[in-house]
């Protein structure tokens, strides 16, 4: 199957039902408990600096580990799995001096999902299997001052995002991802450096992806990191016509919910939510039950709000399972036909009379 | 989630329409400005408009800076930006700070469809919205039709073309000024109305925008007037379709609120209904600017006609009423930019004229300009909201001081001089290099060149630019002026080397005379060739007077060194050896030690004070200008504008030949410094020595204990800011006065110094009781010469005096690549004690010497001629 192909079935797919994102990948690889060693492989037994920790190295050291994680994803019914690539950037390599393999990491990361992807895809040919190149935020902030005294001052130009994201972006497009997810986004000018870099390497490249985009709630008043609402939010990125705008991590379903309602009625888009198995408990474990997780989300299905659904941290292919049995047989959300009008943003938005 | 039916955009942080957004932005205090952005967002505005378009400013950093530092304000950040550039790369720059949806403001069709669909895609993959300016290849719409043509145009390529979202496409229709007095602006708004409404018809989604106090700009300073025709302005355009507008919030009246008789009246204006209605408006205008009447002035002149009040006042220096005087010019003329052609110039010409004939002299000139600046700073907001350029001016004319050289006096009153003959002047300032002197001259295209240096080294600098000149293929009059510049050195060592005319200018007064002759076509070529004649007949002079002049061998002039008796001489010894700081010393004290001879002749007023002040000629003016360097003079003190700082050392010193050296202490054994010295090789009529510094210390073998000082002393520290404020107000007089009077503090601060060297510090005349007219003509024991002037003419033995002194940290005083000190207001040099020491000036000097010099140096020939170029007799 051509990556065409699939994309037509993925147009189709998503007009017909509720699509299937994985969970998390940091718990599924907690689970194989790695030492410093386990993570070097061979061929970083000699990096001068510790690596543990570095989910996305993987791919290069431990490609099998990836490979059951993703196959397990799908196994459990998730349509859509997310390359192991959140930190694939030169930009949050560099915390393990890693810059120069951002691009390899990128490449296999795609590689090994493309791999897992057409090799279920061909045991079920009638449900075609896909892979979004996860694009995380980095570990730096383009509007906010990493000191309290000097709150003009940046860690992180622009330009550079876009240069680091670039790169990631290539590697994944490369190795072969179907769609692009630009995800956890608590700083929306990083976002908007993802995707201008987007943008630009598929006019450098002369095709068009799906680009998914997903923001992160960190306050139950409704607003991101940077301080944006839900809905300032959507206007700052709505601009590349993304085929899925939503939300993950930061909370649980149930504290998650009004938020996906709000850019329910305001995307003209598909709406996809992955939140976490709910909040922390003292113990920095997340525990919500599969069978809680699946049944907020299957009120949510319910109530017309969302066209994917899937999970982010704490979330395990059984909850993938749970939710993907839960949302079978719902309709997706209709998206709405809102009028044409000038939508603009500051933290808050502002929308100009038609 | 706001939905607005009509959006007040913010103008309050934007560089070109708030004096005091631009003061904050220059002066960096983004805090300040900050406080800003809040007010306006407090104030109702719900998007605020930020432009850093400012000539000062590197724009792209400003507005990067200030972008950044509201978006962690949450109270600012809350509403949209709009990003206002009219260049580019600062759009791009803005845009990539804000994570919000942005709009920019703007671009257009003025340079082609290209660029602007290079510049809507990018815009597009920012997230951004776009004002669309109505401008195209043509220029700027001003009917209704082209206005909606240009429109529909970009409109089209940015829909289909771009694939840009047709409700992010915001046009601004150009909001022009009205009831400017010229009867094609009448129609303006009633364009604006129109084309409005059709864009909003015909373009679907689009909306439309515009910059209000455009509008009323013919009343400026007359803020309720101004108020009413915005409010009338937003009345009547918001039903034909305006969706925003950049606004004051707090410069809107109330529709319902303005006085029947204005609003009429301004309403006649806004719609055009009436052919009087600009005067009509401007009838009653008076009556509602809200301060009142001026202050009645029981002046004579003051009763007369505009035009004569106007050249009163330019002659007579008055700065006092010259902003009303000129507004009401302004509304009496046709347009703007008659009142600078007309009544102005007419006063500048008087000016000019009682100058040409010796009537008027260069303080009353200076203070002139500063009369001429403010009102042409009053007009020119007028002039560029009428968009078409301003004055034709005679000519442009580049100055600049040469690079290395950080003297500017005479080069800023020469600009002034050339700025009141309607001369466009771009000064590039100091320490300019031959290069961006040479760019810009191209990139400006400017008529003639003018070079400014004080110190020896740039001399030899404007010969290398002429050179320069030369190899670039340039053709332009190249000027050449500044204290150590002559005809002598012009026709010699510059003209030569560049084939365009070269011209000295022996001062400012001169300098409209001769850019007058040169920037004539039909005269330039007869005055050029007179010039070179000139000049080609003072080479020839020279170089047979060379032959006759006659120089002895450097050992023949050795052999005529000064017989300095030291038998029965016995050195004072310091009262300290090595170095003594002043950090702070008193102005005051200092200013008793003023020479004012000097000063007059800064200003080119010719005589000795104080008899300068009497003088049947200049007297007037001296006296006028003195008690404003006076007053000034208070105020430096008293406010402490400038600090005085000063270092001075003194050292056990020997004679080695032409050499002096410095040892390290008593014992005399170690060498730690070696003063280099010339000798004058002119032949002597008999009885007349060949001099030499370094015969005025004991000879380092014939065992008297000798020692000698030197010194570094500033008045200068403090003065930029001050210089700063006053270019700001438009005042070269103030500044030129600062500076002069700064030059002298330093003057009076080494005199002082060196009397309290000669009776305290070193002692070797602690009796001495001399006045300062006693002082000013050196009727004192022990000389003070400088390196870089006559007795050691060589300003490359500057770096080991200051070395010595410690001078940059200790004074504050640093040296540019040509020795010029800075601050400029500086003097330095050496101490000699003996009684037979005295002045002279080395003058012409052989090969012979300059080998010798070199050696001792330990520099190459090339080196020691290049520093001694001006005394080389080869």
């Amino acid at each position: 199957m051509t990556r065409a192909e699939r994309l037509e079935a993925l147009q189709q797919a998503i007009s017909e039902r509720i699509m299937i994102l994985d969970g998390a990948a940091g718990t599924m690889i907690q689970s194989y408990k790695l030492d410093e060693e386990g993570y070097r492989g061979d061929q970083f037994a000699d990096w001068p600096c510790d690596v543990k920790g570095n989910n996305d190295l993987l791919n290069l050291t431990q490609p099998q580990i990836v490979e059951e994680m993703h196959r397990a994803y799908f196994e459990a019914g998730a349509d859509i799995v997310e390359t192991n690539t959140f930190s694939a950037t030169t930009i949050a390599q560099a915390d393990y001096q890693m810059e120069e393999h951002a691009h390899a990491i990128s490449l296999q990361g795609a590689q090994i999902a493309r791999r897992v992807a057409d090799d279920v895809t061909a045991q079920t040919p009638d449900k075609p299997r896909y892979v979004a190149g996860a694009i995380g935020p980095t570990n730096r902030t383009a509007s906010i001052s990493p000191d309290v005294n000097d709150p003009g001052l940046r860690n992180v130009t622009f330009d550079e995002l876009v240069g680091a994201y670039e790169e990631s972006v290539r590697g994944m497009i490369e190795g072969g991802v179907d769609m692009l997810l630009v995800e956890t986004i608590f700083d929306t000018l990083n976002a908007k450096a993802a995707l201008f870099a987007i943008e630009s390497v598929f006019e450098e490249l002369g095709l068009e992806l799906p680009v998914m985009i997903s923001g992160t709630i960190t306050d139950a008043s409704g607003r991101t990191l940077s301080g944006q609402t839900a809905e300032a939010f959507w206007y700052s990125v709505k601009h590349i016509k993304p085929f899925s705008i939503g939300l993950n991590c930061a909370f649980g379903a149930e504290q998650m919910r009004p938020f996906i309602a709000e850019l329910s009625r305001l995307a003209e888009t598909n709406v996809c939510a992955y939140p976490n198995a709910g909040l922390p408990n003292e113990m920095g474990e997340y525990d919500e039950s599969p069978e809680t997780m699946s049944g907020h989300l299957q009120e949510w299905a319910s109530s017309g709000l969302v066209n994917l659904v899937g999970g982010c941290c704490g979330t395990t292919p059984a909850h993938i399972a749970q939710v993907a049995q839960a949302v079978d047989g719902v309709s997706p959300r209709n998206i709405p036909n809102l009028p044409v009008q000038t939508r603009l943003s500051g933290l808050e938005p502002l929308v100009l009379n038609a | 989630m706001t939905t607005a039916r009509f959006v007040n955009i913010g103008e309050r942080t934007n560089v070109t329409g708030s004096a005091r957004f631009k003061r904050l932005i220059l002066q960096g205090e983004y805090e300040e400005a900050v406080s800003v952005a809040r007010q306006q967002v407090e104030n109702g505005a719900q998007i605020i408009d930020v432009n850093m378009d400012e000539g000062m400013l590197d724009a792209i950093d400003a507005m990067t800076r200030f972008l950044n530092l509201i978006a962690t304000e949450p109270d600012i950040a809350r509403v949209p930006v709009m990003i206002d550039s009219s260049k580019w790369s600062v759009i791009e720059a803005g845009l990539k700070c804000v994570q919000g949806k942005a709009i920019v403001n703007s671009i257009s069709l003025k340079e082609g469809e290209e660029p602007f669909i290079e510049q809507a895609r990018l815009i597009k993959r920012y997230g951004a919205a776009t004002v669309v300016m109505a401008f195209d290849e043509e220029g700027q719409a001003e009917s209704a039709d082209r206005k909606f043509e240009i429109c529909s145009r970009a409109y089209d390529v940015l829909v289909n073309k771009v694939g840009f979202p047709p409700e992010d496409i915001i046009f601004d229709p150009n909001i022009f000024a009205v009831a400017t007095g010229i009867e094609e602006h009448n129609n303006f708004c009633v364009d604006f109305f129109e084309a409005t409404k059709r864009i909003k018809e015909h373009l679907p989604h689009a909306h439309v925008s515009g910059g209000l106090s455009n509008v009323s700009f013919s009343f400026r300073g007359n803020n309720p007037v101004r108020e009413a025709m915005h409010s009338v302005f937003l009345y009547h355009a918001i039903p034909a379709g305006l969706d925003m507008a950049i606004v004051n919030s707090g410069q809107l009246a109330v529709y319902d609120d303005i006085p029947e008789e204005l609003r009429e009246r301004v309403e006649d204006v806004i719609l055009n209904r009436r052919d009087d209605a600009t005067d009509r408006l401007l009838d009653v205008a008076g009556k509602y600017r809200g301060d009142g009447q001026k202050k009645e002035v029981n002046l004579a002149w003051r009763e007369g006609t505009v035009e004569e009040r106007l050249s009163h006042a330019l002659v007579n220096g008055i700065t006092d009423f010259i902003l009303d005087d000129t507004e009401e010019a302004r509304q009496a003329a046709e347009r703007p930019l008659h009142v600078i052609e007309g009544p102005l110039m007419d006063g500048m010409n008087v000016v000019g004229d009682l100058f040409g004939a010796g009537k008027m002299f260069l303080p009353q000139v200076v203070k002139s300009a500063r009369v001429m600046k403010q009102a042409v700073a009053h007009l020119m907001p007028f002039i560029e909201a009428e968009k078409d350029g301003k004055a034709a001016a005679k000519g442009k004319i580049l100055l600049a001081t040469v690079k290395g050289d950080v003297h500017d006096i005479g080069k800023n009153i020469v600009g002034v001089v050339l700025q009141c003959n309607n001369y466009e002047v771009v000064d590039l300032g100091v320490m300019v290099p031959a290069n961006d002197i040479l760019d810009t001259a191209r990139r400006e295209n400017v008529d003639l060149i003018g070079l400014s240096g004080l110190i020896t080294p740039s001399l030899e600098e404007m010969s290398r630019i002429a050179e320069e000149m030369e190899r670039q293929k340039f053709d332009l009059p190249l000027l050449i002026g500044g204290a150590t510049t002559s005809k002598v050195h012009t026709a010699v060592k510059i003209a030569p080397n560049y084939s365009g005319p070269t011209v000295h200018v022996l001062d400012a007064s001169r300098a409209v005379g001769v850019a007058g002759q040169l920037d004539n076509p039909e005269r330039r070529e007869t005055f050029a060739a007179d010039v070179a004649n000139e000049y080609a007949d003072i080479r020839a002079k020279r170089e047979g007077s060379n032959k006759a002049d006659r120089l002895v061998g450097i050992a023949a002039a050795r052999d005529n060194a000064a017989q300095v008796g030291w038998d029965d001489y016995s050195p004072t010894r310091p009262q300290f050896l090595g170095t003594k700081v002043f950090d702070d010393y008193d102005l005051a004290e200092l200013a008793n030690f003023i020479d004012w001879t000097p000063f007059f002749r800064t200003w080119e007023l010719a005589g000795t004070y104080p008899q300068i002040l009497e003088d049947d000629v200049v007297g007037e003016t001296a006296k006028g200008l003195f008690a404003d360097a006076q007053a000034m003079l208070q105020r430096i003190i008293g406010e402490k504008w400038l600090t005085a700082k000063a270092v001075i050392g003194f050292w056990p010193a020997g004679r080695e030949g032409d050499d002096i050296c410095l040892y390290a202490d008593d014992q005399r054994r170690d060498i730690t410094s070696t003063i280099h010295c010339l000798r004058q090789q002119v032949a002597k009529r008999e009885g007349r020595s060949n001099d030499c510094l370094a015969d005025f210390v004991a000879p380092a073998a014939g065992g008297v204990a000798d020692y000698m000082g030197g010194f570094a002393v500033t008045a200068g520290h403090g003065i930029e800011t001050k210089l700063a404020e006053f270019e700001a107000e438009h005042d070269d007089y103030s500044g030129i006065m600062l500076k002069a009077l700064a030059d002298r503090l330093a003057e009076a601060f080494a005199e002082r110094m060196h009397q309290r060297v000669r009776t305290e510090f070193w002692g070797y005349a602690s009796d001495e009781a001399l006045d300062n007219e006693a002082l000013i003509r050196e009727q004192y024991q022990g000389i003070r010469p400088a390196p870089g002037y006559p007795a050691c003419p060589d300003h490359s033995e500057k770096p080991e005096l200051f070395n010595l002194l410690g001078a940059e940290q200790a004074a504050g005083i640093s040296l540019t690549e040509s020795m010029a000190m800075v601050p400029t207001a500086a003097v330095s040099g050496y101490y000699f004690a003996h009684p037979d020491a005295r002045y002279f000036g080395v003058a012409k000097i052989g090969r012979d010497q300059v080998e010798d010099y070199a050696t001792r140096r330990g520099i190459s020939v090339e080196e020691a001629e290049r520093w001694l170029a001006p005394n080389l007799a080869y």
